[in-house]
């Protein structure tokens, strides 16, 4: 039977069920006792197996046989999870994963693997039998989302408690109750959660006992009085919310364990049913499209933008009032489809990120550091083609941050900090631009080390040293050969240092910022452009030649006098808004053929590449203009200052300046 | 015995060929944007249906003079791996099927500058065709 129709489906699968199962085994590693996470890996093993099986790849099937054996005694309480045997797991997934990408490049999906099944069948056999017993308590459980609610108004002073209400039980409007008591918390806090949900209780579904977090500046006291006015209500009991448990229990909603008590049961219903309620994932009908059907979508869009831009040039020259009408309404529509279909190209930083924590965890282990990442806005949402590049150089950045960042755990416990590091890997949309953050709490970086580096490297000259301030300094450390770390390791600092990273986020249209404390941590910023294939950009005109450039890189037009033009260092200057700003005549750097004579005036487009400005001396301004960025092609590599082309509604081919190339 | 699928294209008077399997499509001359600081045989680029089409001047690749653009001047776009470039040939004549026997190895006399870009020589007639190495044209100098 022919397989490669099936092919492209089992690829695809296969990576999502390794995704899966590499999520819930970190899951697994947090809460070693949970035996529904090992359920959802040994389901996505078993579905993996018989899937490779199927196909025919029969390393695969092999090694997930065994590997789903291991998950099976880990089920059975036959062997006790440590971060040992999780080790071996992941080399085993790694093996997958390698599999998989083998067969995705044609390959025949064939590896050694004799080590890690060896490895696998002899923690099988394994005698460490730990008779694992979960600890069934009444007690409340928080998802992420809660959870970081709850840190955030500790950290502002508020106090977070669990209340747990019982009424009489010849209680009649129970509802009532449970309406005024929320009404005596909400005067003078907040209700976080409930369990049973605030629907349910409303409903009178419970049986006379219920628990609500609340966050509120009162004391615990006063909180357990307050209630108690409210009548019929027989006992309150208030305890302070304790951090250290629910982080073991960030995600118990999946638990589905084998009953205990008809108690617990009950309980565990409850909150399944509560998840729903919350609406914490909303099932939405998707179906899967090829992105290459999605690029040639993209590519016939383009053409319409440039047929469209042809269209209300026409209807310029022209001046038809009707055809003007039309051609407006037709820009709007279409300008609407350009953003249905730049959406649609929007993929969540999420399958970028989600390989993090992975790594992370390996890192921290071969460093023999303690590391806790943070993940923030997951599903915020890029183009696939920013997407594409932005994975390298946040692992960079991430190495960066555990590697040089995060101390070991004996010298943060002597600077007085948990033994635990934390890097926060914040995603966020702002206005066109999406925000990327890399925060940690180590280190950070010290002026005085960067400085001598510089100097002794010669990027910079003593004297000027003295003169950076602080964030000049670090921008340093992106210079290309520069590398802080005392003692190159090869997690970071091979040499290929931070400058790679600058110099990929600048090819995307972004920039990154540091910001850092010594001692108390470093934030590095990655600001990016939503999409790279349509952009804002001015046309100029240079002799008969036009020239776009990006909007991005604008600060403003201006209009100078040629006698406003000042020498410094054989250099041409304008005095622009008190700073001196040097003029770049792209006649001379582009060797445009002269025909015009030159004016009185100059036109000057002020453009920027971070702090730094620079006049580009054009001779008319053209216009500002939506326009697709299209690449030069193979043959014509690395032109100087261009970063590509567009087309014009002319049908003429006008070249995208590169400001940051002009800018040294 | 094997048969090549030619197109024959004029250089000053001289009679190229090229694989059809090369060529993507002949196109006239359109206007070409110039691009700056680029080796003086690159003309530009043109927006053949859209895709940025980089053109060389394949006279000024093989050093012979300029000749200004004639009603028959014509780009013939070729594809070589993953480029695709236009090539400025003075016309582009015919095409012919050529036997791969009838091939033979450059005469040591061709002109020294424009030997390196040659695959080898076939005559058919009175004709005489050159084979373009278009590996060789395309190979940026510094590479």
């Amino acid at each position: 039977m022919d397989m490669s129709q099936y092919l492209e489906v089992f690829i695809d699968e296969s990576k999502e069920h390794l995704q899966t199962i590499n999520e819930q085994l970190l899951e697994l590693e947090k809460n070693p006792d949970d035996v529904s996470i090992v359920n959802e890996i040994f389901r996505s093993a078993h579905t993996l197996k018989g899937m490779s099986a199927t196909m025919g790849f029969e390393d695969l099937a092999n090694l997930t046989h065994q590997m789903e054996n291991v998950l099976d005694a880990i089920r059975n309480g036959k062997i006790a999870v440590t971060p040992e045997l999780l080790d071996v797991i992941f080399r085993a997934v790694d093996d997958l994963e390698a599999m998989v990408v083998s067969i995705a490049e044609g390959g025949d999906g064939k590896r050694d693997v004799t080590d890690v099944v060896a490895q696998l069948k002899q923690i099988e056999k394994g005698e460490v039998v730990v008779a694992q017993k979960s600890t069934p308590t009444y007690e409340q459980t928080y998802d992420e989302f809660e959870y970081t609610i709850l840190k955030q108004s500790a950290e502002q002073g508020f106090h977070s408690y669990e209340v747990a209400i019982k009424l009489r039980s010849d209680c009649l409007l129970k509802a009532a109750r449970v309406f005024m008591i929320f009404e005596v918390i909400e005067q003078i806090g907040e209700v976080i959660k409930s369990v049973p949900t605030v629907e349910m209780l409303e409903a009178e579904q419970f049986d006379d006992q219920f628990v609500v977090t609340v966050v509120t500046k009162v004391s615990q006291d006063e909180l357990q009085k307050r209630i108690m006015k409210v009548s019929e209500v027989e006992e309150v009991n208030v305890q302070p919310v304790d951090f250290a448990q629910e982080k073991a229990h960030e995600k118990p909603v999946e638990q589905k364990e084998e009953p205990k008590t008809v108690e617990q049961v009950a309980e565990k219903k409850q909150e399944g049913q509560e998840e729903k309620a919350t609406g914490k994932q909303v099932s939405n009908k998707t179906i899967r499209v090829n992105i290459e059907r999605l690029d040639v979508l993209m590519n016939l869009f383009e053409e319409l933008v440039i047929d469209r831009g042809r269209l209300e040039q026409i209807s310029r020259e022209l001046n038809n009032p009707e055809l003007h009408e039309t051609v407006e309404r037709m820009s709007r529509i279409s300008g609407d489809l350009q953003n249905i279909i730049l959406n649609m190209r929007m993929v969540p930083v999420e399958t970028v990120f989600n390989r993090f924590p992975r790594m992370v965890r390996q890192l921290a282990r071969d460093l023999g550091k303690k590391i806790n990442l943070e993940i923030i806005g997951a599903e915020t949402e890029l183009d696939r083609t920013v997407i594409d590049e932005i994975g390298d150089p946040l692992v960079h950045l991430l190495r960066n941050a555990i590697d040089h960042g995060i101390e070991t755990p004996d010298v943060r416990r002597a600077k007085g900090k948990p033994e635990e590091g934390t890097v926060k890997l914040k995603a966020y949309h702002s206005g066109n631009h999406v925000f990327i953050e890399i925060e940690d709490d180590g280190a950070g970086i010290s002026r005085e080390k960067v400085l001598k580096k510089a100097i002794s490297k010669g990027i910079i000259s003593e004297q000027n040293a003295a003169n950076l301030t602080d964030k000049q300094v670090y921008e340093l450390i992106f210079a290309s050969g520069f590398s802080t770390a005392d003692k190159v390791s090869d997690i970071s600092g091979r040499g290929v240092g931070l400058d790679v990273v600058k110099s990929t986020i600048e090819s995307l249209g972004g920039s990154v910022s540091i910001d850092s404390e010594e001692g108390v941590g470093s934030v590095f910023s990655i600001q990016l452009p939503l999409t790279l294939s349509i952009i804002s950009v001015m046309l100029v005109e240079i002799q008969n030649e036009k020239y776009a450039i990006p909007l991005s890189s604008i600060i403003e037009t201006a209009i100078v006098k040629k006698e406003d033009i000042l020498h410094a260092h054989n250099q041409k200057v304008i005095d622009f808004r008190g700073k001196v700003v040097p003029l770049l005549f792209l006649r001379d750097i582009f060797e445009v053929p002269v025909i015009k004579e030159e004016d009185d005036f100059l036109s000057v487009v002020i453009v920027r590449k971070g702090e730094k400005m620079a006049g580009l001396v054009v001779d008319s301004f053209i216009g500002q203009q939506e326009v697709v960025l299209k690449s030069l092609g193979n043959y014509l590599t690395s032109v100087f200052a261009i970063s590509g082309a567009t087309i014009l509604g002319d049908g003429q081919v006008a070249l995208i300046i590169d400001c940051n190339a002009l800018i040294k | 015995m094997a048969e090549l699928k030619v197109i024959i294209f004029q250089l000053k008077d001289e009679e190229y060929a090229i694989p059809v399997q090369q060529v993507r499509s002949i196109e006239k001359i359109q206007h070409i944007t110039r691009v700056p600081r680029v080796p003086k045989y690159v003309k530009g680029v043109i927006n053949l249906r859209g895709v940025v089409t980089p053109i060389i001047d394949l006279r000024m690749r093989f050093g012979l003079e300029e000749a200004t653009f004639s009603d028959h001047t014509r780009v013939i776009i070729v594809a070589l791996d993953d480029m695709e470039v236009g090539l400025i040939v003075d016309a582009a004549n015919d095409v012919v099927d050529i036997s791969t026997d009838a091939i033979e190895p450059p005469p040591e006399v061709v002109d020294a500058t424009t030997a390196d870009y040659i695959n080898g020589v076939v005559k058919i007639g009175k004709r005489l065709f050159i084979l373009l190495n278009l590996e060789k044209v395309l190979k940026t100098e510094k590479g």
